[in-house]
């Protein structure tokens, strides 16, 4: 490790000298005023170039070292460059640190750094009186106020009386280390986000050579750069230890976790990884063909590093292209999988439909988006549930996994191939945005202890024709499993030939017989429905047992975190509230209708208008209620409780109708309307309209402009 | 394939499937073709796969004793690449038409072309989309009245060879069904060849387009209108090889009397010349199969193969890193250890 031992800080006259009483070795400082904190959400905001979401993840990355629990949600608009110091430009990023076990990235951010009056705008709705806010005052010139949308600026005009600002001159106490070192002002200006990170470093107390070990990597090729960033992060630092502007600091404990080895993971990575750990238990190469698509394509960039591992990834020359060798490549013994978002699996549906045909394994990765169309491409929703279930012509069944936190996205992965390698069948992985982005702790498994996969090739006919010879025959199904045999092209005396046209049962010849064709519509259904004995049964968190609490919300995906936190504060207030969360959406465990049948009302949240409890609803004949968000944002904890105390309000008195209401980050649910008949199919005419109490442009600047990403 | 098989006979390569395309169609004498040459090209059955995508021809991996893929329309050069590139120890083997690679899949033959992966793909243009009864084709002529175009059909049709060379095409060729021994010989060499193959076959639709290429390949006709390429030759054709090509100053291909401007004049023909240019300006001097129209290889030059490529790079990654190690990956990003 490398450390700048002579560096001189140059926050203005008066703080010169200040790196020396920091010193080198030491790790945590500890100051006069330190107050203890049991959790923190700090919110980073700038312009999309500023640096923020790396300033936020290594505060995290940090914070995560340091033994918090944390949990993030990066909010960037989808243009790579927007107009700088526009609302439409601003990108965020925020974290809650914790000492406890936190599930979401919080509601309500205690810290806002704002690196322009943009960003104080766009996301000073989102803070409660009394929070803190920190700006970068160099940057609220009267252009910049301008452009921002300011009449007046809000630093002087007494707006943000009910706030603790902070005015730090970010921008020029930069530049004067950068003048140091010997870089272009230009060049020194762009490491102001060092600085910050510097500064919220001290405010939090967080160990600072983490910080410069990663800078010293990370920049190791070009090594006056590095040198700006870490004199601009102990500069910053400093200003916070030195500036009598902060009275004090805080601490957030280490979080009490359960040993192990942890790691920070965000979800298109530990799904990447997932993938090559079922691999290595199927004992099966891996086979990536995928499109550059946003939020997934980070899943293609880490499958694409790991090649000592023997993966094959091609960049397609589109969606189609990517589905199609995956298939080929499963025809060839691979596990074939293929990565995408809502836009790409609309490409995909006719490629899907032949894997269902085919009867081959294949895993799909659909990290949803917000659409339809292009939509909100850098947003995260889960409106591809219908979608994954039934988006193709025909009958063509498949099963869908769907991850629930970052880190869960391993296990969903293992678990999608475990399916589709076992059934011979393709399989949807859904994750999203926010999952694939965010990051979360995550206590590494191990590896010794994750179950094989078991495959098996053919190797030998399977059937005797009437003439006695030994043939064989692709659709000759397993008794247990339904699925047919998996021969692979090099296997002699198994020649074969499989296609979309539909099949004789067993022996696979072309068939346009009726009745054989609905034998083999239901034989394909019958093997996606069998899916579930090999599933576990859904858990419930229930205090008072199975059937105790007087309301379950049933969840899928990514909401689980907002809902098992919006759960506890239910508790908190006293409410017997229990919680389940599904994994599987085809075919659901086979526990799920006694879990409904247990409750007397079911709340089922979803970031889309309604799509899981319209499946359990017409499944299962239960009396579910939505509650829908569609922002582009997840759900909060808060919003989930108050839905939570309104259902709860509401089903003590007469029986209510099926209810789609909407959230807003301030309404609570709205109440039944007892006059709509309970009828899933006409959801909109009881929608609610996002109230008006929504902020207009709350960390979501982007969805007003068209979206480069394709 | 180095591999020696057992001997085999036509027999071997023919499927117990009933051949079901309309009686005459050009496509049973390009299966007879291809089921003859298979024993003589000394490879295994379970190690080829036929691949196709769908129209009448993308039924012929029904009627082949091997391994085979029919998939869905256009799709089926993506589908060969992904099996190519992860099994290069397979043949592979894309069978095709007009609409399937020229329209609908367009972009998955010129991608496959590009990247040079190890198949041989066969199109079997007819001009004419036969399984949906008789629709105009990306190649039919301009003018083509059918039950789309009852007043003619607007489009510039493409020219499958020079769509292939503008893709980078390491081995490009032309045959037609009316000449077995020639379609062996072109199918023979595009097996051979390392990389994408790409052959155009002219196929005779006898229900929806017959004689489209009868002007060039009856046999009345073809000693004067199909000009045989032949690599290092001087370019002639005619039944006493009395025509001749030669190439202007600027570049651009006239057919002449070889009498008038003397053999040693003549375009000398050089499959393997780096720059596509000579092997693209064979491919427009017919402006359709009713002039003189060259037959055989255009372009055969070694570039490298994709899938042999994408190995190396895994083999490579292996001599820096060493096999892949799980626990290693997962603690790749740092961690910090809890109790």
């Amino acid at each position: 490790m490398r450390l700048p031992r002579d560096t001189t800080a140059t926050a203005r006259g008066r703080h010169t000298g200040l790196v020396d009483n920091l010193g080198a070795a030491v790790s945590v400082v500890i100051p006069r005023h330190t107050q203890e904190l049991d959790r923190v959400v700090v919110r980073f905001a700038g312009d999309s170039g500023d640096g923020i979401q790396l300033t936020g993840t290594q505060f995290t990355s940090v914070s995560s070292v340091f033994g918090n629990d944390t949990a993030t949600l990066p909010d960037f608009p989808a243009e790579i460059r927007a107009p700088a110091g526009t609302l439409a430009g601003v990108s965020a990023f925020q974290v809650q640190i914790s000492d406890h076990d936190i599930l979401t990235p919080g509601d309500v951010p205690n810290a806002l750094v704002a690196m322009n009056p943009a960003a104080l705008r766009a996301n000073l709705e989102l803070m409660m009186p009394g929070g803190t806010i920190i700006v970068n005052g160099d940057a609220f010139d009267e252009r910049a106020l301008e452009k921002a949308g300011y009449q007046s600026n809000p630093l002087a005009d007494g707006s943000l009386a009910a706030f603790t600002v902070y005015e730090v001159p970010m921008t020029s106490l930069t530049m004067e280390v950068g003048k140091e070192v010997g870089v272009k002002p230009r060049d020194a200006e762009r490491s102001k986000n060092f600085f910050a990170l510097g500064l919220v470093s001290w405010l939090y107390s967080r160990p600072v050579e983490p910080t410069i070990e990663w800078i010293d990597r990370r920049f190791a090729g070009r090594p006056q750069i590095g040198e700006v960033n870490t004199k601009a992060f102990r500069a910053g630092y400093n200003f916070g230890e030195t500036a009598e502007l902060f009275e004090s600091n805080y601490q957030v404990r280490p979080a009490a976790a359960a040993p192990g080895t942890y790691t920070n993971v965000t979800g298109n990575t530990a799904l990447a990884w997932g993938l090559i750990a079922a691999a290595q238990l199927a004992k099966l190469p891996l086979f990536l063909g995928s499109y550059p698509i946003t939020p997934a394509s980070d899943i293609l960039h880490e499958l694409s590093k790991q090649k000592h591992f023997g993966v094959r990834t091609m960049q397609a020359e589109d969606e189609i292209a990517g589905i199609g060798a995956a298939i080929g490549a499963a025809f060839g013994g691979a596990l074939g999988v293929t990565t995408t978002s809502g836009p790409g699996l609309d490409l995909k549906s006719e490629s899907i439909g032949l894997a269902v045909a085919l009867e081959l394994p294949l895993v799909i990765v659909d990290v949803q988006r917000g659409g339809p169309s292009t939509g909100l491409p850098t947003k995260t929703e889960q409106s591809d549930l219908l979608h994954a279930l039934y988006g193709r012509h025909g009958e063509s069944p498949v099963p869908v996994v769907a991850a629930s936190t970052p880190s869960h996205c391993f296990d969903a992965a293992i678990e999608a191939v475990r399916i589709a390698v076992t059934y011979r069948t393709p399989v949807i992985l859904l994750s999203d945005g926010y999952l694939a982005n965010g990051t979360e702790p995550w206590r590494l498994p191990d590896i010794e202890s994750l179950p094989e996969i078991p495959v098996v090739f053919a190797t030998e006919p399977n059937h005797t024709d009437p003439d006695g010879r030994a043939v064989f025959w692709p659709y000759e199904r397993d008794l247990q499993t339904g699925a047919r045999p998996w021969a692979v092209p090099g296997t002699p005396g198994l020649e074969h030939r499989i296609g979309g046209l539909e099949k004789a049962h067993g022996s696979g010849s072309v068939s346009y017989d009726g009745a054989n064709h609905e034998r083999m519509v239901r034989e394909r259904a019958d093997k996606v429905a069998g899916v579930a004995a090999s599933i576990a049964p859904v858990k419930v968190d229930d205090p008072d047992g199975l059937g105790g609490a007087e309301l379950l919300v049933l969840g899928w995906g990514s909401t689980f975190g907002a809902i098992a936190a919006g759960v506890r504060r239910a508790r908190a207030r006293g409410l017997r509230v229990a919680h389940a969360h599904l994994v599987h959406l085809n075919p659901f465990p086979e526990n799920l209708a006694a879990v409904l049948r247990a409750y007397q009302s079911v709340l089922v949240p979803e970031t889309n208008l309604g799509q899981l409890v319209r499946l359990v609803r017409a499944e299962y004949l239960v009396d579910a209620r939505g509650l829908a968000k569609l922002q582009g944002l997840p759900f909060r904890a808060a919003e989930i409780e108050s839905a939570i105390v309104a259902a709860m309000a509401s089903h003590s008195g007469p029986s209510a109708g099926a209810m789609f209401a909407s959230t807003t980050p301030s309404a609570p649910a709205v109440p039944p309307n007892p006059a709509v008949p309970p009828n899933a199919s006409t959801p909109s005419s009881t929608a609610v309209p996002p109230s008006t109490a929504v902020p207009p442009n709350a960390s979501t600047p982007s969805s007003t402009r068209g979206a480069s990403n394709r | 394939m180095t591999d020696v098989a057992v001997p085999t006979t036509r027999k071997d390569w023919t499927s117990d499937q009933e051949v079901r395309w309309c009686p005459g169609c050009g496509d049973y004498s390009i299966l007879a073709a291809v089921q003859m040459l298979m024993p003589e090209l000394g490879v295994r059955r379970e190690n080829t796969v036929f691949v196709s995508g769908i129209g009448c021809a993308a039924r012929f991996p029904y009627y082949m004793n091997t391994y085979g893929v029919h998939c869905i329309h256009g799709r089926a050069p993506a589908i060969a690449t992904g099996l190519a590139v992860s099994r290069p120890d397979l043949d592979v083997w894309v069978v095709t038409g007009d609409g399937d690679a020229l329209s609908i899949g367009g972009n998955h033959l010129i991608h496959a072309l590009r990247r040079n992966v190890n198949l041989t793909i066969l199109l079997f243009n007819n001009q004419i989309y036969g399984l949906t009864k008789g629709q105009y084709s990306p190649t039919s002529e301009q003018g083509k009245v059918t039950k789309s175009t009852p007043f003619g059909s607007l489009d510039t049709p493409f020219d499958p060879i020079s769509v292939a060379l503008g893709a980078e095409a390491s081995f490009a060729a032309r045959t037609h069904d009316m000449d077995r021994k020639h379609m062996q010989e072109v199918f023979r060499r595009a097996h051979a060849h390392r990389g994408t193959s790409f052959v155009e076959i002219y196929q005779n639709c006898n229900v929806f387009n017959d004689g489209a290429f009868e002007q060039v390949t009856g046999r009345d006709h073809r000693a004067e209108m199909l000009i045989p390429l032949e690599h290092g030759q001087p370019i002639r054709f005619g039944a006493e090889g009395q025509h001749g090509v030669v190439m202007d100053s600027d570049g651009s291909l006239r057919l002449v009397e070889v009498a008038d401007v003397g053999e040693e004049n003549l375009l000398v023909h050089d499959e393997h010349r780096a720059e596509p240019a000579l092997a693209f300006a064979l491919s427009r001097l017919a402006r359709g199969p009713h002039e003189p129209t060259p037959i055989g290889v255009f372009r055969d030059v070694d570039r490298p193969e994709y899938g042999e490529a994408m190995g190396r790079q895994i083999v490579e990654a292996r001599q820096r890193r060493g096999s892949g190690d799980l626990a290693e990956l997962l603690a790749s990003g740092g961690t910090w250890t809890v109790g």
